[in-house]
C-alpha cells in the first residue's frame, strides 16, 4: 500500500480567495516589519560585535552567582542565558555569556576576556569556557553589510535568471515570494528575539534558493499549461499547474521537513537557531509559492500565445490577463 | 525506446564507485588520519617503527584524502588580524632621513644650513636657511627617488618632495604607498606562517583577506590567546645610537629622537635616535647561546649589507653605548669595545634559558613588518566540537533513514531505486569535499542533511511525473521516458536558481557560512547526477530484465 499524502487527482480552486490571501500575507507582513522596527532583531555579536564566553561546568547555573562575579568589572551590558538540549549530559550545565561591545575598541579586547575568565573561575572552580568568540565592531559593521549585500544579490541574481528562463511577470512573482518569505523569517527572529547571526544569513538565503526552487517547478508546469490549454483563461491554467504538482510539492517540503525537524530535535544547541530558520522558511516558502508568487501572476497577467513573437514586446500592460 | 548507451552506463557506474572511493577514507577518520600524519613524519625523516606501525592502519593504494574539519567541528583558534599597514610609511621615511640630511648638507653652498622640524608621521619637514636654493633643494631630494614598479604607470617614484615656502616636506608618494602596503601584508603573511610552523601544529590556515587582512585558523590549539603569544605582536630588533641615559620618563627628546625604557633595569629610561643603525631584518641567522660569563644570550649575524652598516658605525662610535632595542624596550646597551667587522655578534641581557630560545626564534622568523590588530578571535574548545560532530552524525543518520523510509512507503520500488541513489548521492557529496579538500563545518553537516532532503526533490519531480503520463493511458515505457523528459526543465530550473544562492553565500559569506555553501552547492551537483542518471539508469536496468505490462510508481 502505497503512502499517499495528497490524492491521486486534486482540483481545489486556490484562487476563490486570493484576496483573503494575500491580505493574510500582507499583513503578515506588516506585523513583522512593525516587529522589526519596535523590538529589532536580537543581533548576536557577528553584527553588534562584542564577545560571547560559553560555559560549561558540573555545578548548577545560577544566573545570579555568574552575575555578581561579572558585575565589579564594569563592563556595561551583560547577557548570562542558562542553555538547556537535551543532548547534554546530567554534568553538562551550559551557560552562554554576551557582553557588549566596550567603548569605541577597533579590536577585540582579550583583556576583556581575561577579567571575565579569571572572576568566573574564583566563584566556581571547574568552570571550562569552552567557546569563547570575540568581534572587533568594525568587521561587525562589514558582516552586516557584507550580508545585506549577500541577500539582494541572491534575489537581483534569481530575477534575472527568472526573466530570462520565463516571462518578467513570472520573475516579478517568484521575488515577491521571495522578499515575503525573508520579510517574515526576519518578523519571527525578531517577534521570537532568537539570536540573528551569521549563519542565520546562510539560513535566509536557503531559504531564498528553497522558495524559489518550489516557485520555478510551479512556474514550470504553468508554462507547459499555457501552451497545452491555450482556450482556457490563465485563473483555471494556474490552478491546474497548482494541482498538478501539488503532490510533488507536499512530498518535497515533508522530506526536506522530516531531515530537518531531525536535526533540529538532535543537531545541538549550536545550530538550532540555523535550522529553526530553515524549517521556518521552508513552511512559509511552499505557502509563498502557491499563494504569493502564482496570485501575482494572475495579478500580473501573462503573455499567452508562446509560439509566435510578440507585437507588444516590451509593452508590460498589453497582455495582462489576456 | 527506453535505452542507454553501453559507454553511458559504464561512465555512470565509473563515476559512482570513484566517487565512493573517494568517500571511502572519511568513514574510517581518525584511522586515516593517523596514518596519514604518520606517512608525513615518515616523510620529514621521522622512519620510527610506531610510525610505520601508524602508516600501515591504512593502505597505500586506497584514496587517503579527508574532508577537513571546520574549526567549529575540531576546535581551535580562529583570528583575523588588521595590519597596520602605515606603520612602515614611518619607519620607511625615518630610514630616508639621513640620506636625505647629507644630501642636502652638500648643497649647503646654495640651500644654506638645514634644520629637520617637526612633522605628522610618514612625513620629513626640513628648514632651509637659504629659501633663494629651494630649487636645487627640491631637486637634489627628488633626485633621491627611486623607480616603483606599479601596474598602472611608468615613472611613478617612491617619494614625493614639495616646497612650503621655506620648508621641504618628503613623503611616500601614492603608489609607493600602495606598493609597500602589498609588500608589508605579504610579509607579514609569511611571517605570521612561519611562526607557526615553527610551533608544528597541523593543517593551519593562513591566508590573506582583502588588502589589508589576514585570516589566521589553527586547529587543536588552546585559545586564541595563545595564538596571539605564538604570532606576537611586532617583535621589531633594531640596534640605534643611545644619545643618553636616565630615570625621568617624560625626557625631552630632540627631533628624530625618541624616549624608551629598559627591559629589566626598572626606571631606566634611554634616549636614543629613531632612525636604526641596522634593524633585525638584515639578521640572517639568531642562535640561543651563552655569553662568556655563562649566562643565556642570543647569538647573530648579519646579511653583507647588515654587516657593513654594523661594522662602520662601530668602528666609527668606539667607545659611544648603541641600544638592542626590541619592541620599543631596550633590552641592553652596551659600550661598543671596538670595531666588529664579521656582522656577527651577542645579545646579552638578563635572560633565561627559555628566553633566549625564544628571542632566537623570533628574530629568526624575523620581525613583523607592522603591528597587528586583531579584529576578531575566536576560541572553539575541542570537546564542543566533538559534541558538534556526534550530534551532527546521529542527527544526519535520523533524517536520512526518515527520508529513505518516506520514499519507500510513497514509491514502493521506484521510491528503492531513489534510495540508493540518495546513498550513492550522499556517498559522491563526501567524495567531492575530500577531492577539493573542502572544510566541512557545523553549518556544513546542516547542508549536507538538507541536500538529504532535498536531493530526492528531482526524484520526486520525476514520479510524480510518471504518474502523470501512466494515467494518459501510455505504455510504462514511454511514460517513463516522458517521465524523465518532461521533468527536466523543471530540475533543472529549480537546481539552477538555489546553485545561484550557493554561489552567492560561497563568495560573500567567510568561515562556516562558506562551508554551507560548499556542501549546498556541491550536494545540488550531486543529486542532479543521480537524480537523472542513476535512478534512470536503475530503472532501465530493471525495466530490461523484467519487461513489466504495467508499473506502479
Amino acid at each position: 500500500m502505497r503512502l499517499k499524502l495528497v490524492p491521486q487527482n486534486t482540483s481545489f480552486d486556490f484562487f476563490s480567495r486570493w484576496k483573503l490571501w494575500l491580505g493574510i500575507s500582507g499583513l503578515m507582513m506588516v506585523i513583522a516589519f512593525t516587529s522589526f522596527l519596535l523590538q529589532g532583531l536580537n543581533f548576536g555579536i557577528d553584527f553588534r560585535g562584542g564577545t560571547t564566553i560559553r560555559t560549561q561546568s558540573a555545578v548548577e547555573i545560577d544566573v545570579g552567582t555568574y552575575r555578581d562575579a561579572i558585575a565589579p568589572l564594569g563592563l556595561g551590558d551583560v547577557t548570562i542565558t542558562e542553555i538547556f538540549d537535551p543532548t547534554f549530559g546530567p554534568d553538562e550545565n551550559v551557560a552562554m555569556i554576551r557582553i557588549q561591545a566596550q567603548a569605541d575598541a577597533e579590536a577585540v579586547e582579550a583583556a576583556t576576556i581575561t577579567a571575565v575568565e579569571e572572576a568566573l573561575k574564583t566563584v566556581i572552580p571547574d568552570i571550562q569556557f569552552v567557546s569563547v568568540e570575540s568581534v572587533g565592531p568594525k568587521v561587525s559593521g562589514e558582516l552586516i553589510q557584507t550580508a545585506i549585500i549577500a541577500v539582494a544579490l541572491a534575489i537581483g541574481a534569481v530575477l534575472v535568471y527568472i526573466w530570462l528562463r520565463f516571462e518578467w511577470q513570472f520573475a516579478l512573482g517568484a521575488v515577491a515570494a521571495l522578499v515575503h518569505d525573508v520579510i517574515l523569517t526576519i518578523g519571527i527572529f525578531s517577534e521570537l528575539q532568537i539570536r540573528f547571526d551569521l549563519a542565520i544569513i546562510a539560513a535566509l538565503l536557503t531559504i531564498v534558493g528553497y522558495s524559489l526552487n518550489d516557485t520555478v517547478v510551479v512556474f514550470d508546469r504553468v508554462r507547459e499549461n499555457l501552451r497545452k490549454y491555450k482556450k482556457k483563461d490563465l485563473k483555471e491554467v494556474l490552478n491546474i499547474s497548482i494541482n498538478e504538482t501539488l503532490s510533488r510539492t507536499v512530498m518535497t517540503s515533508v522530506t526536506t521537513l522530516l531531515a530537518l525537524i531531525s536535526l533540529y530535535v538532535l543537531g545541538g544547541d549550536v545550530i538550532r537557531g540555523f535550522v529553526f530558520a530553515m524549517i521556518w522558511g521552508v513552511i512559509v516558502g511552499t505557502y509563498s509559492s502557491v499563494f504569493v508568487a502564482s496570485t501575482i501572476l494572475l495579478w500580473l497577467g501573462v503573455k499567452r500565445d508562446w509560439s509566435k513573437p510578440s507585437n507588444n514586446a516590451g509593452n508590460q500592460f498589453a497582455n495582462v490577463d489576456a | 525506446m527506453l535505452q542507454i548507451d553501453t559507454w553511458k552506463r559504464v561512465l555512470i557506474w565509473l563515476v559512482c564507485v570513484i566517487g565512493l572511493l573517494m568517500a571511502l577514507p572519511n568513514a574510517f577518520y581518525t584511522r586515516v588520519e593517523l596514518s596519514n600524519d604518520a606517512k608525513a613524519a615518515i616523510e620529514l625523516g621521522a622512519d620510527t617503527p610506531e610510525n610505520q606501525a601508524e602508516a600501515a592502519l591504512w593502505p597505500n593504494w586506497l584514496p587517503s584524502s579527508l574532508v577537513n574539519l571546520g574549526l567549529d567541528l575540531r576546535g581551535g583558534a580562529h583570528l583575523l588580524a588588521e595590519v597596520k599597514v602605515e606603520d612602515v610609511y614611518e619607519a620607511r621615511m625615518e630610514a630616508m632621513w639621513p640620506e636625505i640630511r647629507d644630501a642636502l648638507r652638500d648643497e649647503r653652498s646654495t640651500v644654506g644650513t638645514i634644520r629637520r622640524q617637526d612633522a605628522a608621521p610618514g612625513e620629513i619637514r626640513v628648514r632651509i636657511s637659504q629659501p633663494e636654493g629651494m630649487p636645487r633643494a627640491l631637486e637634489v631630494v627628488r633626485g633621491l627617488a627611486r623607480q616603483v614598479q606599479t601596474l598602472t604607470g611608468v615613472g611613478a617614484t617612491d617619494i614625493e618632495a614639495r616646497a612650503d615656502g621655506d620648508t621641504i616636506i618628503v613623503q611616500l608618494s601614492e603608489a609607493e604607498k600602495l606598493a609597500s602596503d602589498d609588500r608589508t601584508v605579504r610579509q607579514a603573511l609569511e611571517i605570521v606562517r612561519r611562526r607557526i610552523d615553527e610551533v608544528g601544529t597541523r593543517e593551519p590556515t593562513i591566508q590573506r583577506q582583502g588588502s589589508d587582512r589576514i585570516l589566521i585558523q589553527v586547529p587543536g590549539i588552546g585559545s586564541a590567546g595563545e595564538l596571539k603569544d605564538i604570532i606576537g605582536t611586532t617583535a621589531q630588533l633594531t640596534f640605534n645610537p643611545v644619545i643618553n641615559r636616565g630615570t625621568d620618563p617624560d625626557a625631552v627628546a630632540g627631533i628624530g629622537q625618541e624616549v624608551v625604557p629598559s627591559i629589566d633595569e626598572n626606571g631606566i629610561f634611554y634616549i636614543i635616535e629613531s632612525a636604526p643603525v641596522v634593524t633585525g631584518e638584515e639578521l640572517v641567522d639568531a642562535q640561543p647561546s651563552f655569553d662568556q660569563n655563562g649566562r643565556p644570550a642570543v647569538s647573530f649575524r648579519f646579511n653583507t649589507s647588515g654587516a657593513r652598516k654594523f661594522g662602520d658605525y662601530t668602528r666609527d662610535n668606539i667607545g659611544a653605548p648603541f641600544a638592542i632595542v626590541l619592541d620599543d624596550e631596550v633590552i641592553s646597551a652596551p659600550v661598543i669595545q671596538s670595531h666588529i667587522p664579521g656582522g656577527s655578534g651577542i645579545i646579552t641581557g638578563n635572560f633565561t634559558v627559555e628566553e633566549s630560545t625564544n628571542l632566537a626564534i623570533l628574530l629568526r622568523a624575523g620581525a613583523l613588518p607592522a603591528e597587528l590588530v586583531f579584529l576578531e578571535e575566536r576560541t572553539i574548545g575541542p570537546e564542543l566540537g566533538q559534541d558538534s560532530i556526534d550530534a551532527g552524525k546521529v542527527a544526519t543518520i535520523v533524517a536520512f533513514v526518515a527520508v529513505l523510509a518516506f520514499m519507500a512507503l510513497s514509491y514502493g520500488l521506484f521510491g528503492l531505486f531513489a534510495n540508493v541513489a540518495l546513498i550513492i548521492n550522499v556517498g559522491l557529496l563526501f567524495g567531492l569535499l575530500s577531492l577539493i579538500g573542502a572544510t566541512l563545518t557545523l553549518p556544513g553537516i546542516a547542508g549536507i542533511v538538507l541536500t538529504v532532503g532535498m536531493a530526492v526533490d528531482a526524484n520526486v519531480l520525476i514520479f510524480e511525473r510518471i504518474r502523470e503520463e501512466l494515467k494518459s493511458a501510455k505504455g510504462p515505457a514511454r511514460a517513463i521516458e516522458l517521465g524523465y523528459e518532461k521533468a527536466l526543465s523543471a530540475i533543472v530550473d529549480a537546481n539552477v536558481t538555489t546553485f545561484i544562492t550557493a554561489v552567492i553565500l560561497f563568495a560573500m559569506g567567510s568561515g562556516p557560512v562558506r562551508g554551507f555553501a560548499i556542501t549546498l552547492g556541491l550536494g545540488i551537483l550531486t543529486s542532479v547526477f543521480t537524480a537523472i542518471f542513476v535512478t534512470r539508469l536503475l530503472v532501465v536496468i530493471w525495466f530490461e530484465r523484467r519487461r513489466p505490462k504495467t508499473i506502479e510508481v
